[in-house]
Parts: C-alpha cells; sequence; structure tokens
C-alpha cells in the first residue's frame, strides 16, 4: 500500500457514562510493530480506551482506525455484528481475569475460535496447538483442563489462544495484576518475546519497570486525557507534567516500599 | 397393619404408579420446553419478549398450581378448551413448572462471568456462537441439580390431578379408601411408590451431575 497511514489510528475519542465523561477526546497513533504502555491512576480511562479499540466498550464518539480499516462503525445490526467479528479476528485481547472457557482443555481453548472461523481441520487445529502452547513454553499442558493451571499458566494459555488466530494487534488490560507476585515474570517473558517478534501490543500495564524495559513509547492517562506520552526513558525520568510525576512518585515509591 | 390387604391391592397401585410416572414425564418435558423458552424471552434483547417471560413466570409461579389445573379442566369448556382429565393435568402443570424452570435456567446462564461472553467476542465468536459453544456448555452444567429440585417438585405435584380424577397413586389410594376404610395402609403404600420414584429419579440426577463435572 502506498498510502501512508497510522497502523493503529484513534481519532476523537470520547466516551460517557451520562454525565461522567470517562474519556475525553483522546488522539492517539501506533505504528506497526510498536509497543505502547498505558500507565494511569485508576479510574483514569486506560482499560476503557483499551476496551474501545475492539468495540468491547464502544466509544460515544470518535473513531478507532486499524490498518486502514474503521473498527467502530456505524452499520446496521446485523452488518454490524458481521463486521465487528471480522475485525476483531485481527486483534487479540488478553484478559486480567484470564476469562479461558473452564470447560474445555487447553488445547480446546487455544484451537475453538480458528477452528469455527476459520474452518481449520482437526489435524491442522492439534498443529497450531501444539505451536502456540510451545511458543509459550506449556506444550507439556495440552490436554489439561484451566482449573489445574497456576494463574501464570493460565495467562499464557490465553495469551496462546489469542495468538492462534493470527492477530495482527494484541491488547494486554492488565495481564498481570491478577497475578502471585512470583507467576508475574512467566507471563512477562512471553510478553517480552512478543516484543522481540514485532508484534504490535497495546499494554495497559501498572508495572512501570516492564513499561520501561519492553514499551517503545509510555502514555500517562489521567482524567480521561491523555497527559503525557513519550519513550520511557523520557517520561519516567523527566515526565514535564505535574500530575504524571505525582503518579510517578506515588508509584515507584510503593514499588520502593514493596521491594524492601 | 393389614399386610394382606397390601399384598392384593398393590398391583393395582403399580399400575398407577405407571400413570404417575408418565404424568412426570410429559410434566418434565413440557417444563423443560417452556423453561428453555422463557428463560431465553427473560434474556431477550427484546423489552417484549423480557416482558412476557417475566408476566409468564409471575402469573404460574404467584398462583396454586390447583387452581392453574381447576381453571383449565373446569374452566376450559367454558372458552372452547375441551381436554380430558390427563391432558388438562399434563398442560395446567407442565406449563406451571415450567415457570419455575425458567428461573432456574436463566439463573445458571446468568451465573456465567461475563468474562466468558467478552473472551469468546473478542476472538470473533458471534453473539449466538459465544452462546452455544461458551456459555451455554457452562450453564448445562450448573443447571442440573436445581433442575432436580424442581422435578423433584414436580413428581410430588402430580398427585394434585388426583382432585380431577386422573387415575394416579394418590387418586387410587382415596379411592381403595372408600372402599376398604383403611387409609393408613393405602397412603402409606402409595407414599412408599412415590419415594421410590423419587430416590431412582434423584439418583439418575446425580449420576448425570457427576458425569459432566469438570476437573
Amino acid at each position: 500500500m502506498t498510502e501512508k497511514h497510522p497502523f493503529v489510528d484513534i481519532r476523537h475519542a470520547q466516551k460517557a457514562y451520562g454525565d461522567l465523561e470517562v474519556l475525553k477526546d483522546i488522539n492517539l497513533t501506533v505504528e506497526r510493530g510498536e509497543i505502547v504502555a498505558i500507565i494511569g491512576p485508576s479510574g483514569s480511562g486506560k482499560s476503557t480506551l483499551l476496551r474501545a479499540i475492539n468495540d468491547l466498550d464502544p466509544l460515544s464518539s470518535g473513531e478507532v482506525i486499524l490498518d486502514g480499516t474503521q473498527v467502530n462503525k456505524t452499520l446496521p445490526h446485523r452488518q454490524y455484528e458481521k463486521h465487528i467479528n471480522q475485525m476483531r479476528q485481527h486483534i487479540g485481547m488478553v484478559f486480567q481475569h484470564f476469562n479461558l472457557f473452564p470447560h474445555l482443555t487447553v488445547r480446546e481453548n487455544v484451537t475453538m475460535a480458528p477452528k469455527l472461523l476459520k474452518g481449520i481441520s482437526a489435524a491442522e487445529a492439534d498443529k497450531l496447538a501444539e505451536e502456540q502452547l510451545a511458543h509459550v513454553g506449556l506444550l507439556e499442558r495440552i490436554d489439561y483442563y484451566p482449573s489445574q493451571l497456576s494463574g501464570g499458566q493460565k495467562q499464557r494459555v490465553a495469551i496462546a489462544r489469542a495468538l492462534a488466530m493470527k492477530p495482527k494487534l494484541m491488547l494486554f488490560d492488565e495481564a498481570t495484576s491478577a497475578l502471585d507476585p512470583e507467576l508475574v515474570e512467566e507471563v512477562n517473558l512471553v510478553m517480552k518475546k512478543l516484543a522481540e517478534e514485532h508484534m504490535t501490543m497495546i499494554i495497559v500495564t501498572h508495572e512501570m519497570d516492564f513499561a520501561a524495559s519492553v514499551c517503545d513509547r509510555v502514555i500517562f492517562m489521567d482524567g480521561g486525557v491523555v497527559v503525557e506520552e513519550g519513550p520511557p526513558s523520557v517520561v519516567f525520568k523527566n515526565p514535564t507534567q505535574d500530575r504524571t510525576k505525582e503518579f510517578l512518585r506515588k508509584h515507584l515509591s510503593q514499588y520502593a516500599e514493596s521491594a524492601n | 397393619m393389614d399386610i394382606d390387604l397390601i399384598l392384593r391391592v398393590y398391583p393395582y397401585f403399580l399400575e398407577a404408579a405407571v400413570v404417575t410416572i408418565e404424568l412426570s414425564v410429559l410434566t418434565i418435558l413440557l417444563g423443560l420446553i417452556c423453561g428453555a423458552l422463557g428463560a431465553a424471552a427473560r434474556l431477550s434483547r427484546f423489552k417484549t419478549l423480557r416482558f412476557l417471560g417475566a408476566a409468564y413466570v409471575s402469573l404460574f409461579r404467584g398462583t396454586p398450581a390447583l387452581i392453574q389445573i381447576f381453571l383449565l379442566y373446569f374452566g376450559g369448556p367454558q372458552i372452547g378448551i375441551q381436554l380430558d382429565a390427563f391432558e388438562a393435568g399434563v398442560i395446567a402443570l407442565g406449563v406451571n413448572i415450567g415457570a419455575y424452570m425458567t428461573e432456574t435456567m436463566r439463573g445458571a446462564i446468568i451465573a456465567i462471568d461475563h468474562g466468558q461472553t467478552e473472551a469468546a467476542r473478542t476472538l470473533g465468536l458471534s453473539r449466538a456462537q459465544a452462546f452455544r459453544k461458551v456459555v451455554l456448555p457452562q450453564a448445562l452444567r450448573l443447571m442440573i441439580r436445581p433442575l432436580g429440585v424442581n422435578i423433584n417438585a414436580q413428581i410430588k405435584g402430580t398427585a394434585l390431578v388426583a382432585a380431577i380424577s386422573v387415575v394416579e397413586l394418590t387418586y387410587t389410594a382415596q379411592r381403595y379408601i372408600g372402599s376398604t376404610y383403611k387409609p393408613f395402609e393405602m397412603f402409606l403404600l402409595a407414599g412408599v411408590l412415590y419415594l421410590i420414584i423419587i430416590t431412582v429419579t434423584g439418583k439418575v440426577i446425580s449420576f448425570l451431575d457427576r458425569r459432566v463435572r469438570l476437573p
């Protein structure tokens, strides 16, 4: 394609619940292969923004464009459903609480959507499951049920499940927040691996260390607006906005305390 | 206690027990259909359907099943509905238990965490696919035991159609009391037969529940 457009383009994103405006005219672009962290206090709108990207939480107004196609189109119900299901196949999402399907084995969790939506054969599905689970280091758990896995393992399966659809973009909504501290690292390692493979990722996180070491760009949100953005070296070391400074002071000091 | 009498009449009670079982099976099947339709209506995207579902549940749970049976059997002919006692009994009891089953099924469906639907939709599944592949298989597992409670209540509830002279267990006991004047033996025999039916049904439900339980 000769036309130059951002890979992910969020334009004038606005969302309100009644009088409460949770996103206020947000403009944000992400390039192909870029890894972006969204940080900010709870209630800042960062999860809402992330969930607007695949239209799980529809915007009140504004546009989300992925690779030249608008995700949140206004269409009659049936057409919209068809369109959004198509778009979502390109956007993987990982949730704080994993949301694995407890009635399916790890293998079935990974292969259900590709089988159903892409019509792949049983043999292809098995191969896909093995590939994706080997990728997250859980091949030996392929025939387990989710309840038989640790939190970190569950989250790695959830990542494999999302990747099995071969998405163009991955969204992570506080993927490690529900994990015991000793299980965070194994999930971070998988995410780092994806970063090295140049997967485009938008990551809502509370982990400043991870954001600093893995992400190309950090976006600090507060009160429904992007307060400050830039490379982690700049945002973390030399923030220009008072709200960013205050957030980082609290967060980094909490960090220091819990590390003691 | 007159054991000889019990031995003499029990074959007739067994025949009546078969009628009780037929009533139970038919009303439970009708109830499951009404329950599934009722739950679908109550969980519908459309306000009118939700209202109809809610109205069904409150009307049929809010009035005695006996009144519903009488209304259909004795009141029906007045508005052109002619049914024999067995048919009227099956329809009234089936639609009645369906209202309870509506709530059981709805409860099991809404008990499935919304994150399950979100995860499925995020992968690109349609609303219907997410329901069929993710929510329903989990909800069905959850509803087996509470439906078992409804089924247990319904088996006992079939006794109500004795009031419109369907020759099932309770009616049979009453009829033999009329000729033998031995209410203790007759009701005891009927009671034991109900207990056997309910115990066996309970075992079947426990077996099904264990069979589909997840690790």
